[in-house]
């Protein structure tokens, strides 16, 4: 038996996806909109001194438009050498010891144990901030590129294993079932199941670290850790804006390279 | 050669999903599972080599009671098992030819097969087995350059390369088209026949489990409801197994099969 087409509802609407009480939702929104008002508020800008800053910001620009590379030549060569070699080691040592508390933080993988201790020292890693460490790093072990290189490498520890943790979460279990199955130990099974199903996306991350490393390493210097970042704090310092600007575009430049190369790297290892 | 006792497994949400199955499969005999989804079957052939661990019940293969083994006695055990998967199950990144060898995991050291170092008889048997599935010429391919039906021959490959003694095959024609379904199916059956390997073949296709099986298991809702030869595979029996439908149409199709 077949109803009247006319006999079906003509309307049709979609559920909303949370809170079902139309009033309710309504005065969320209501709430939220108020709140940000409220919040815009009380900004309180200082119009005179914006208008002061103005002049000094235009001169930095007017520095950045005619960038000094040749005077302090010598400064920022040392400076680019120092971040450049903290930036590889601290890359390196961070991915060396990554990768085993990132399987260990693993769910799927990892004995429950493991999995908490290895997710703390995650969550601690990654709950400081880089300059945070960098000081504390500074003040354990004096000025210098020492201290940024564990500021960097334990950043890194935090960061990549997160990411290689969540990785190896979303792996095709059929592929480990299948390895397990087989009669493989453990480090079989990481090596012929896991290994190959992550390693595209590890060599991805580990290229973005390290461009991510250069650039903290010009944030870091500035609180003491050495490098490029020390070279341009001493620049401003002396109001050098054309030297500042000079070694600005040598950070973006670098920058720019990694980001250029580990495009093509990634194309290339999927 | 394989024996199950009362077997039950029930998981942790509180359904079970196998309840008391008993059997026994002398060695040779290749044996067709079949049942509604959810019944158990994917359930049952896992609980066989522990990769689902059953909550009561026993299984023997051979002299070795599998339930109650030892991790390290669990891997040597392991080996001895050969599985096929429904999706292939294949190692997509890895060659054709790691993929067979890791077959071997099982017989040699962690720093051999991380270098790829197999024993010479190791990677000969790969590469007859390779040149017994008909793709020779494929072995340094990856995996996931390869059709359906290639890839399921690699999956027979990698569980032969293991010298089973005992052969557990989850849905292996549900992903491919009926013709190859049967090239692959009567590959197995051929590869059970020359090795006298026994198999569970976990089949969904009723027509498919008539024409390639010797013997029949029915199961619904974790319990053994047949266990017979093709022959007796009839409507009251298939109703009793899947519920009622119009089974005549499956007839005349096995029929013209």
């Amino acid at each position: 038996m077949v109803d009247k087409i006319s006999s079906f509802p003509k309307t049709w609407k979609r559920p909303p996806v949370f809170f079902e009480s139309a009033p309710l939702r309504y005065s969320l929104y209501a709430l939220a909109l108020l709140w940000f008002v409220l919040a815009i508020g009380t900004v309180d800008v200082n119009w005179s001194r914006v208008a002061e800053g103005m002049d000094r910001g235009w001169r930095f620009v007017k520095g950045f438009l005619t960038p000094d590379f040749t005077s302090r030549w010598k400064d920022i060569s040392a400076g680019l050498i120092e971040s450049l070699t903290m930036t590889l080691t601290s890359t390196v040592v961070g991915i060396v010891l990554a990768v085993p508390i990132g399987i260990g933080a693993a769910r799927n993988i990892a004995p429950k144990a493991v999995y908490y201790v290895c997710r703390s020292i995650i969550a601690l890693s990654r709950s400081l901030q880089e300059i945070i460490i960098a000081i504390l790093f500074v003040a354990m072990f004096g000025f210098g590129p020492f201290a940024g290189f564990l500021t960097l490498s334990f950043a890194t520890i935090g960061f990549m294993s997160k990411l290689l943790a969540e990785d190896i979460e979303d792996i095709d279990e059929s592929q480990t079932e299948a390895i397990r199955a087989t009669g493989s130990s453990w480090l079989q099974l990481i090596n012929y199941a896991v290994q190959p199903q992550v390693m595209p996306r590890l060599i991805g991350l580990s290229l973005y670290r390290l461009d991510i490393n250069f650039r903290e390493s010009a944030v870091i210097g500035i609180v003491g850790a050495g490098g490029i970042g020390a070279t341009l704090n001493t620049a401003i310092d002396r109001y050098e804006f054309d030297s500042a600007g000079a070694i600005l575009l040598i950070i973006i430049f670098i920058v720019m390279i990694t980001e250029y190369s580990s495009g093509y790297v990634r194309r290339w290892v999927q | 050669m394989l024996s199950v006792n009362h077997l039950s497994k029930t998981y942790a949400a509180g359904d079970k999903a196998l309840d008391d199955v008993t059997f026994t499969i002398p060695s040779g005999q290749v044996v067709g599972l079949i049942g509604p989804s959810g019944a158990g079957k994917s359930t049952l052939i896992r609980c066989i080599n522990r990769l689902v661990e059953p909550t009561s019940g026993s299984i023997q293969l051979g002299d070795t009671t599998i339930t109650g083994l030892s991790t390290s006695e669990l891997r040597a055990v392991r080996r001895r098992i050969g599985m096929i998967f429904q999706e292939y199950a294949l190692v997509e990144r890895l060659t054709v030819m790691e993929n067979v060898l890791s077959g071997r995991l099982g017989y040699v050291s962690f720093w051999r097969s991380f270098f790829r170092k197999f024993p010479a008889e190791d990677v000969q048997k790969a590469f007859a087995l390779l040149a017994r599935v008909g793709l020779t010429d494929h072995a340094n391919k990856r995996a996931d350059a390869l059709s359906g039906g290639q890839r399921q021959r690699v999956g027979i490959a990698r569980a032969l390369e293991q010298d089973p003694q005992l052969l557990l095959i989850d849905e292996p024609t549900a992903s491919l088209d009926p013709k190859t379904s049967r090239q692959v199916m009567r590959l197995l059956l051929e590869m059970c026949n020359e090795r006298g390997l026994p198999a569970i073949i976990n089949i969904h296709d009723v027509v498919l489990a008539r024409q390639f099986t010797e013997r029949i298991i029915g199961l619904q809702a974790g319990k053994i409801v047949f266990d017979g030869p093709p022959s007796e595979l009839d409507e009251s029996v298939l109703t009793r197994i899947y519920g009622e439908e119009d089974w005549k149409t499956l007839e005349h199709d096995s029929e013209a099969a």
